[in-house]
């Protein structure tokens, strides 16, 4: 009992709440599909048949576990800590989000809903709902920001090819939170047939805890993975936060390591006097899309638009867990700017042959700004949330480069 | 007897929305307490109105837009208390703006401009805490909402803390699109009239007099939003005669409805 309880991985509490974060701000039309959603997800949680189907499709559709590569060149350069990168960006559709849809997906199979909804910001997490319901037969409609649609133009054309049907949204900054908010206006209105699956670790409870479990594989396979290559646990995590999902997932299945430190990445946009997207470090708590979180605001409580070059990371907000475990010390929040991205995302291709997702290529920059602080007997693993093939259009941009 | 009994005994009310710092704000609540509406809601703008069709949506950003502040949208609700003692004045938002500076702060404004009830949209009854104790060790009315997804088991939570009047949303959606079928309303009034003492208003998509009256038939109130904020849209800081033309069609309706039942 007493370990259990002085656990950081019980969380969230029977109403939602990480600390003062997270909880179940929805409009009361929502409220009881969301109650709904918790109990399948209680049932689920106990069903050994959903846990082996969830397996069975990471392993075979995914191609799960994702490997853990010792980035030797890397490491040689930066002259520290030993680095590992967690190889999210060879799943199935090329990052981490398509964890969380399989697990999603087989939730509204549960609840007997026939269509699915999704946001997105870059595309990923609309790529990755979209290949789900190809997979299980079933509509689907992304909503994402017009901004966001005219830079991701090739995941917007995945989502069609997949059958999807892309929203541009239109509405306020037409990014990210933008999107959220239509495809909450869908929801709100089709609540009987529609499963909405949320790709990161916001929006009322149970999302925030059901996308951490799905994403927490990440989290597992490392350290199984680190044990045996190095037969022990590593001294530091690093992965990047807009929402948080893959951060989570890794970080996870280590809060409990007390040797394990933990660093996640915010985009800290044009830097942190400018325009940026770290909600930590420039926003203060807040309620928006469901949750209590870390918010960037206006001292009336207007949401304040984000920026970041990567549009995974271009949101306003934070997961609740996260600025849970920011308040009370366990994980370390540190910016990096879209210069230092850009940078990173070029050394790594160059170095390791890996072209990392501009939102990786944040958790990228913190490592090499940590490592060499570090003796070369330290071991950092660092996720590799994506692949960066979506990116290449606006890194060429950003360095002006013509294709 | 408080603002909101002495609103609802007379027989149907109609409870007009508008955006505040949408057009001229004064000049509007003037317009519609003169056209006849019994109880004001008076909306908070934000940059996230989730709940909201396109034409709250866009009232919200023509008000921000303007730079509306909380500041200025108490000044406008007491400056209303002033010229209008006895309407009824409710303030209609998210939960961002309104617990931005703590819960006791803002309803200890509320009360302090005059205003009798708030209505949030996100804050259900299961985060109750964040607002709800502060309006009422206030004084001040949390007005809940129920809709037709509230089944008989929630509903006694949805009541409980609620005063004022009780919302009805009568379809699954955001506000201004739908109308939900007569019947379904009249159904849904029954069933919350037989579970609360307090008025029961019905809003959602509610745009002429011929669908207010029929729902004045069967309940205490009818709620009308979007069609106020289009007609702001249309005719921007010159919209108060629109609006006073407007509202008396739909007062008259709402009224009349209540004579014949009578």
């Amino acid at each position: 009992m007493n370990n259990r309880s002085n656990s950081l991985r019980t969380g969230p509490d029977e109403r939602g709440h990480f600390g003062q974060f997270g909880g179940r701000y929805v409009a009361e039309t929502l409220m009881p599909l969301i109650l709904d959603l918790e109990r399948e997800y209680r049932a689920a949680q106990a069903d050994n048949e959903f846990r082996a189907e969830f397996e069975h499709l990471l392993k075979h559709y995914v191609g799960r576990p994702s490997p853990l590569w010792l980035a030797e060149r890397l490491t040689e350069e930066l002259g520290g800590a030993k680095i590992y990168l967690k190889r999210e960006d060879l799943n199935h559709t090329g990052a981490h989000k398509i964890n969380n849809c399989i697990g999603q997906i087989l939730l509204a199979k549960r609840m007997g809903k026939t269509k699915i909804i999704a946001e997105t910001g870059a595309g990923q997490h609309g790529v990755a709902t979209a290949t789900v319901a190809a997979l299980f037969g079933l509509p689907c409609t992304i909503f994402m920001g017009a901004v966001d649609v005219a830079r991701q133009q090739p995941n917007v054309f995945r989502m069609k090819l997949l059958g999807a049907e892309v929203v541009a949204v239109e509405s306020g900054a037409r990014t990210l939170k933008d999107a959220m908010n239509e495809a909450l206006r869908h929801w709100v209105a089709n609540v009987h047939d529609t499963f909405y699956i949320i790709g990161t670790v916001a929006g009322p409870h149970p999302y925030p805890e059901l996308v951490r479990d799905f994403q927490s594989v990440i989290g597992e396979e490392a350290r199984a993975q680190i044990l045996e290559a190095e037969g022990r646990l590593p001294d530091m995590l690093i992965a990047p936060v807009g929402g948080g999902s893959n951060a989570i997932g890794l970080f996870h299945p280590f809060l409990d390591d007390e040797g394990v430190e933990i660093v996640g990445v915010e985009a800290a946009g044009e830097g942190l006097d400018g325009k940026h997207a770290a909600s930590l470090a420039g926003g203060k708590p807040g309620i928006l899309h469901g949750n209590k979180t870390y918010l960037l605001q206006d001292e009336d409580g207007q949401i304040t638009e984000a920026h970041s070059i990567s549009a995974g990371l271009d949101y306003p907000g934070i997961g609740p867990e996260h600025s849970w475990l920011h308040d009370i010390g366990r994980v370390r929040y540190e910016p990096v700017t879209d210069a230092e991205a850009l940078a990173s995302f070029q050394k790594l291709t160059k170095l390791e042959g890996i072209i990392p997702a501009l939102e990786s290529a944040h958790a990228i920059a913190a490592a090499e700004r940590i490592a060499p602080t570090l003796g070369k007997d330290k071991i950092i693993i660092v996720n590799c949330s994506g692949r960066g093939d979506k990116d290449i259009f606006t890194v060429a941009e950003a360095l002006g480069v013509k294709l | 007897m408080t603002r909101f009994e002495s609103a609802f005994t007379k027989g149907p009310a109609l409870v007009a929305f508008i955006t505040a710092g949408d057009g001229d704000t004064a000049a509007n609540l003037d317009a519609l307490v003169a056209g006849g509406a019994d109880v004001i809601e008076l909306g908070m703008p934000f940059t996230d109105p989730m709940a909201d069709g396109p034409a709250i949506q866009k009232a919200n950003l023509r008000s921000l837009a303007k730079g509306t502040t909380t500041a200025d949208i108490f000044a406008q609700a007491a400056a209303f208390r002033q010229r209008h003692p006895d309407t009824p004045l409710v303030l209609m938002g998210y939960a961002n703006p309104m617990t931005v500076r703590g819960s006791e702060w803002f309803a200890a404004e509320c009360a302090k401009a005059g205003v009798d009830g708030v209505i949030c949209v996100d804050i259900p009854s299961e985060e109750d805490a964040e607002l709800g104790p502060a309006l009422r060790a206030a004084g001040v009315d949390l007005i809940r909402l129920a809709t037709p997804t509230t089944d008989a088991a929630r509903l006694p939570d949805v009541l409980n803390g609620a005063g004022g009047f009780l919302y009805y949303v009568s379809v699954a959606g955001i506000t201004g699109l739908q109308q939900a079928a007569q019947t379904s309303i009249e159904d849904a009034v029954t069933r919350l009239k037989a579970a609360t003492d307090l008025p029961v208003a019905v809003g959602f998509g509610v745009r002429t007099p011929e669908q207010a009256a029929a729902i004045a038939k069967v309940a205490d109130g009818v709620v009308v939003g979007s069609a106020f904020v289009d007609i702001i849209a249309e005719h921007g800081e010159q919209a108060a005669p629109h609006l006073e033309a407007f509202t008396r069609t739909l007062a008259d309706a709402i009224h009349g409805a209540k004579e014949i039942a009578a």
